[in-house]
């Protein structure tokens, strides 16, 4: 089985925002949620470099470990999903991802936050594969169709890989050696406590 | 053909020394604009506790701009390790003292036997303060304490699906009984606090260890004695603390930032478990450690020789102050008149 992974080039990143729409339509994400978002560090500075961000489902996902009811679970793919029937939104999965993957419909006060809502690295939820009700809660299924995230798929500038955790490795290694920098692999030492080293 | 080769080749030198000679200190200065940018590995290195690597978001949510903020972890790490070993041993530990408190020691009887008669020792607004800070808190601790250790205790026994329920409506309880919480613990406080402050009579208690682990020893005590004073004072201490970081838990713009959020919640928790363990102490010595110590909760109404024994000064200080209409005979009527 693959271990599914997201890694963001920066260096090829135009912050064309398209990542974000694109998963946004993809899966019908309500106003205020933002499964994928896209920051640029050093903004105006010389050397800045954007970064499309989202759910890294990580080795041992810290959410999962904080979660009271224990809704998170990993595929056989190692994407990290969980099931908004059991999610209390209580919140605690926000404030334990590093990534700030986690959204919630509402703002938080008064535990009113509703059902977490994330990256579902375009694989859906614990229901039935393609079935509608998968599809309300947690947007499209690609991945049971034999299919990669939409947003690396229709990345312009091939900037966002997504796919077998060593296969990306692997083409983001290529291209390093080829083109001679590379600003590394965003997120990779802290979601699975390794890096891309060429 | 060759002529012509060599021709080319002899342009191509020229060129190619022409560029040498004239501009080296250009090609220095060549550098490809894109190549030299921030690194990932730089910013993780740089980063100091609790900081996080951010930039520039486009979309509303401020937060957002935080890209990796690998602390978190470290949240997580302490909530799943420190945060439940000090709930769940402070918890079985005070279960396990009790248990052998009461293998030790056996119930408390009063000594001299019950009386009969009856001294009020709390009123109907003091017991109604009381049991309602006693209920709420109960629930809040169960349906905290759920969210801490729920999943590993609860949640395979009872599947999933009914777990999901049980839990979100106790998360609804826990956020709504913590305002009568709130009331009660200021009612409480304003109730008894004159009673708790410290004084000389404390000190000979707590040297003769409060009577509890001998027969016969009765230090004398005010309303409160050294024992009741602790715990009075823990709840309120305990209970600010609760309520405080509770209500910036539930407010998390009022508490700043998420380290912030973070913390509160650390502290939170950790003051619950260890109020949990006081409180269970409480209660036992409150029902099954001590005869007739519940009805000073209950009906009000304390038997006498009790009162006398644990609460002499109190007891000397109320006949004082009301006469005999202190103490009521047996059956708790009022005197009658004689025929």
């Amino acid at each position: 089985m693959a271990r599914m992974k997201f890694l963001c080039d920066a260096d090829r990143c135009i912050e064309c925002q398209a990542c974000v729409t694109a998963c946004k339509n993809e899966h019908e994400v309500p106003w205020g949620i933002n499964r994928r978002r896209v920051v640029t560090i050093n903004d105006g500075l010389p050397g800045e470099r954007s970064v499309s961000m989202a759910c890294m489902h990580c080795d041992d996902a810290p959410c999962a470990a904080v979660c009271p009811v224990d809704c998170f679970y990993t595929t056989a793919d190692a994407v990290v999903l969980h099931s908004k029937d059991t999610c209390i939104g209580c919140g605690y999965c926000f404030y334990a991802c590093p990534f700030g993957a986690p959204q919630y419909p509402r703002v938080g006060n008064f535990g009113t936050r509703g059902k977490m809502d994330k990256c579902t690295y375009c694989s859906g939820g614990p229901e039935a594969d393609m079935t509608q009700a998968e599809y309300v809660k947690y947007g499209s299924n690609r991945l049971a169709e034999g299919k990669l995230p939409l947003c690396a798929e229709m990345c312009s500038t091939k900037s966002l890989l997504a796919g077998d955790g060593d296969i990306i490795a692997d083409i983001y290694r290529e291209r390093v050696v080829t083109r001679g920098y590379g600003s590394g692999a965003w997120g990779w030492r802290t979601a699975y406590g390794e890096t891309i080293s060429v | 053909m060759v002529h012509k080769l060599l021709k080319s080749a002899a342009t191509l030198f020229a060129v190619v020394a022409l560029f040498a000679f004239a501009a080296p200190p250009l090609a220095a200065q060549q550098v490809n604009p894109t190549e030299s940018s921030v690194q990932e590995e730089q910013l993780m290195r740089a980063l100091q506790s609790g900081e996080a690597v951010s930039g520039r978001i486009t979309i509303p949510d401020a937060r957002a701009g935080d890209l990796i903020k690998p602390d978190n972890k470290n949240w997580a790490a302490t909530h799943g390790g420190t945060v439940k070993t000090v709930n769940v041993v402070a918890i079985l530990g005070m279960l396990v003292l009790l248990v052998g408190f009461y293998m030790y020691r056996g119930k408390i009887r009063i000594e001299s036997g019950p009386s009969g008669r009856t001294i009020q020792r709390f009123n109907a607004v003091e017991r109604f303060a009381h049991w309602l800070l006693a209920a709420t808190f109960i629930i809040l601790a169960l349906t905290g304490l759920n969210l801490l250790i729920g999943r590993a205790v609860i949640l395979p026994i009872i599947g999933e699906s009914a777990f999901g329920t049980l839990s979100a409506w106790g998360k609804i309880a826990h956020n709504y009984l913590a305002w009568p919480f709130m009331a009660a613990l200021v009612i409480v406080f304003v109730a008894w606090v004159l009673h708790n402050i410290p004084n000389k009579t404390d000190i000979e208690w707590i040297k003769q260890g409060g009577g509890l682990f001998k027969k016969g020893v009765h230090p004398p005590a005010k309303k409160f004695n050294a024992g009741q004073k602790v715990i009075f004072w823990s709840v309120i201490i305990g209970g600010a603390a609760l309520s405080f970081t509770g209500v910036m838990l539930l407010f998390p713009e009022l508490a700043g930032t998420s380290a912030q959020w973070q913390l509160y919640q650390v502290i939170h928790a950790i003051v619950a478990g260890i109020m949990t363990a006081i409180i269970i102490a409480h209660i036992y010595i409150g029902s099954v450690g001590m005869e007739g110590a519940f009805d000073a909760m209950g009906s009000g109404q304390v038997d006498e020789n009790w009162a006398k024994e644990h609460h002499a000064l109190w007891v000397e200080e109320k006949q004082a102050r009301e006469g005999s209409a202190a103490i009521k005979p047996a059956g708790g009527a009022s005197p009658q008149p004689a025929e």
